[in-house]
């Protein structure tokens, strides 16, 4: 064996070595350089993610000096995150509950960014007129009470359709997410009978069913079984040309779901909205409200410990709740009624960075 | 020769240090070599440890709620804070027993023609396609297992399959084309080129002699064949265990064609869920602690079923290997 060969094989271990200690080293270095951009990150709920992330590049493209990094990790995350302070602001669909405040290591605001809406899609090849539904038929669907399309509770509803006599096939979301956390709100509100035997939640054990992934796995399987019905949040129906059902409101007139119908429900409920913006906002009063709506949340601390980076999260939020609203309508989300809005705005004024303000 | 001092005399490569314990050749390379090798299987055993201690720390919570009651329990209710593992476990094993029930006896056919039957210009390009179904990624088989198999099952395989069977219970309740039957035979797809891969390397390694001596006894071909698959019958189980292994741990292909319903039907139309699935969809919206240990616990039980799995079948295979002593190993 040659002295070449030897040292070459040297060579190729000692290179091997090296880089698996720069494997090693190489882990995520700690954020919040105070030279440089100032770099902020979030992360939360799925629901809101298109446009957070229009939003992060279209605030960039104005302040390049902040680079703002949002993962969907769904809402669970986003609170588990700016509970444990690892994220610089969280995202959540439903508002947090009382006890998960508590147990927060300071006092958190509730910012609502945007409304969503949940809407009722089916499939039967023979109907040809829009689907209409009393809350009740919706709840008895899926309690499995209903179990025929031509059940006359159904047909009560939809004169002149022509409803099949099968078997209704539900599907539900199979993971946990802020759509179905809306949609069990609502049944709660409306079925005293949900409300005790399922409950609201994200992930709730349903009665009947089967659970799709994801928006995209209800539609696949709603589109592809016929006889089904589902549910899907408003934006992913419209730009999927789902067939939607009209939903009768608290105060009796079917309401179909648009942008519109939506932030009417906001604007409608605006007067019972408490102090913190934690809201539900179902199943809320007017005639020309879609009733199964709901806000979405970015979560922020009140104190904030870094005045800089504070400080541009603040202007970021104001930002994103005045010139941010622009790029709303167009990823079909509702935008917020201009009285939220005006208390968004003093939720953000009070929010300080060692006793003085930010804002 | 006595001018020699016996302390001059030098052997190639006697060092008395670190490189004579690490090689018994003394070689710097090798003693390098071999450490380094050591570091990174400690670093793989160290993984594994640290992972189940992580997954046993994590589940802590739940373990001490809920106790063994947890394996029995078919309740699954986040919002009661009620957690069950069985629907799970029966699921995931279910599953994965449908995929084996199809997917072996078409991994030997694929292998066994690949080896003794094709043309060598048919064997490489079917060979080949059939490698390629194992680079798909998971949530095209999922993607495809709902718009093209489930509706392909629910029109054409099921309906006449519960006209015939429809007395068993495997095969009563709605038609969906969604379920646990979709979610298995998702599965089959999947794990048939890891299987049929490992096989075919296996039969290939049996001796030609050994086809030759059977040919000269005057064996048919049929016979010959059988010969070789007894033959290869250690490397053939590990294979099986290879695929099994796949099976139980996949998780987006089976999430998007199972149904995702925590609850223990006889019926194989209706829907289920396995343990990965139930991890994968749950996890993000995990909001109370509780309900994030008891998923982190399913995530330990799954890693015990792998586990145990695994070990009964490697008993398995040592015994074959000892009363065949075939050629092929375990994988």
């Amino acid at each position: 064996m040659s002295v070449w060969n030897r040292s070459l094989r040297i060579v190729t271990s000692l290179a091997v070595f090296v880089a698996l200690l720069l494997s090693v080293a190489c882990s995520p270095k700690g954020s919040g350089t105070n030279s440089g951009p100032i770099q902020l990150s979030g992360t939360g709920a799925t629901f809101p993610n298109p446009l957070y992330q229009k939003w992060v590049s279209e605030y960039g493209k104005l302040h390049s000096n902040i680079k703002i990094d949002y993962q969907s990790q769904g809402s669970g995350a986003g609170i588990k995150q700016i509970k444990e302070q690892t994220v610089d602001f969280g995202a959540s669909d439903a508002p947090m509950k009382d006890e998960d405040l508590k147990s927060a290591p300071g006092e958190l605001l509730h910012i609502p960014t945007v409304l969503g809406a949940v809407v009722i899609t089916y499939n039967l090849a023979a109907v040809t007129q829009q689907l209409q539904f009393s809350p009740e038929v919706i709840a008895d669907i899926y309690l499995g009470k209903i179990k025929k399309w031509n059940d006359p509770k159904i047909a009560a509803d939809n004169s002149g359709a022509k409803l099949p006599a099968s078997d209704i096939t539900v599907v539900h979301r199979s993971e946990g997410s802020g759509t179905s956390a809306v949609f069990t709100d609502y049944l709660s509100k409306i079925s005293p009978e949900w409300k005790e035997k399922v409950g609201a939640g994200p992930s709730p054990s349903w009665p009947v069913g089967i659970g799709g992934k994801g928006n995209e796995g209800v539609t696949g399987q709603v589109k592809n079984t016929p006889n089904t019905i589902g549910y899907v949040e408003l934006a992913y129906a419209v730009q999927n040309k789902l067939p939607v059902a009209l939903v009768k409101n608290s105060s009796g007139s079917f309401v179909e779901p648009s942008i519109d119908s939506v932030t009417a429900a906001a604007a409608a409920d605006a007067g019972n909205t408490p102090d913190d913006l934690r809201v539900s906002i179902t199943n809320a009063p007017g005639a020309n409200v879609y009733p199964i709506s709901s806000y979405t949340y970015i979560l922020i601390y009140k104190n904030q410990k870094d005045a800089t980076k504070g400080k541009a999260l603040v202007d970021f939020l104001w930002w994103g709740i005045h010139d941010g609203q622009s790029f709303a309508k167009p990823l079909l989300y509702a935008t917020l009624p201009a009285d939220i809005v005006k208390r968004a705005e003093a939720k953000l004024d009070s929010i300080t960075a060692a006793g003085v303000k930010l804002h | 020769m006595s001018a020699t001092s016996p302390d001059k005399i030098v052997i190639p490569g006697k060092h008395s240090d670190w490189r004579r314990v690490l090689s018994p050749t003394g070689n710097t390379g090798d003693a390098i070599f071999r450490g380094l090798m050591f570091l990174v299987g400690l670093l793989m055993v160290s993984v594994v440890i640290a992972m189940v201690i992580a997954l046993a720390s994590d589940s802590m919570m739940s373990i001490r709620q809920f106790g063994f009651g947890f394996l029995k329990s078919r309740h699954w209710n986040p919002i009661k804070g009620e957690f069950g593992a069985l629907p799970f476990i029966y699921g995931t094993i279910v599953s994965s027993l449908i995929a084996l029930l199809i997917s072996v006896p078409f991994s030997l056919g694929i292998a066994v023609f690949l080896v003794e039957q094709a043309p060598h210009y048919v064997a490489r390009p079917i060979g080949f396609l059939v490698e390629l179904l194992a680079a798909i990624p998971s949530v095209v088989y999922g993607v495809w297992g709902i718009f093209v198999l489930a509706p392909f099952l629910r029109v054409y395989i099921e309906p006449p399959i519960a006209t015939v069977l429809g007395w068993l219970p495997l095969f009563q309740g709605t038609i969906t084309g969604i379920g646990l039957l979709t979610g298995g035979i998702i599965l089959a797809i999947m794990i048939t080129p890891i299987i049929s891969a490992v096989v075919r390397d296996v039969l290939a390694a049996v001796p030609g002699s050994q086809r030759e001596a059977a040919l000269a006894l005057g064996a048919t071909k049929w016979e010959m064949i059988r010969v070789v698959l007894v033959n290869g019958a250690p490397g053939i189980a590990g294979a099986v265990i290879l695929g099994l292994g796949r099976a139980l741990g996949e998780t987006m292909a089976v999430t998007m064609v199972i149904g995702n319903r925590p609850e223990i039907s006889l019926s194989l139309f209706a829907p289920s869920y396995t343990i990965a699935s139930a991890i994968a969809n749950e996890f993000t919206e995990a909001t109370t602690d509780l309900y994030l240990s008891a998923l982190v616990e399913l995530g330990l039980i799954l890693f015990l079923v792998t586990f145990v799995v695994n070990g009964i079948a490697r008993v398995l295979v040592w015994n074959v290997t000892r009363k065949t002593g075939g050629v092929g190993r375990a994988a």
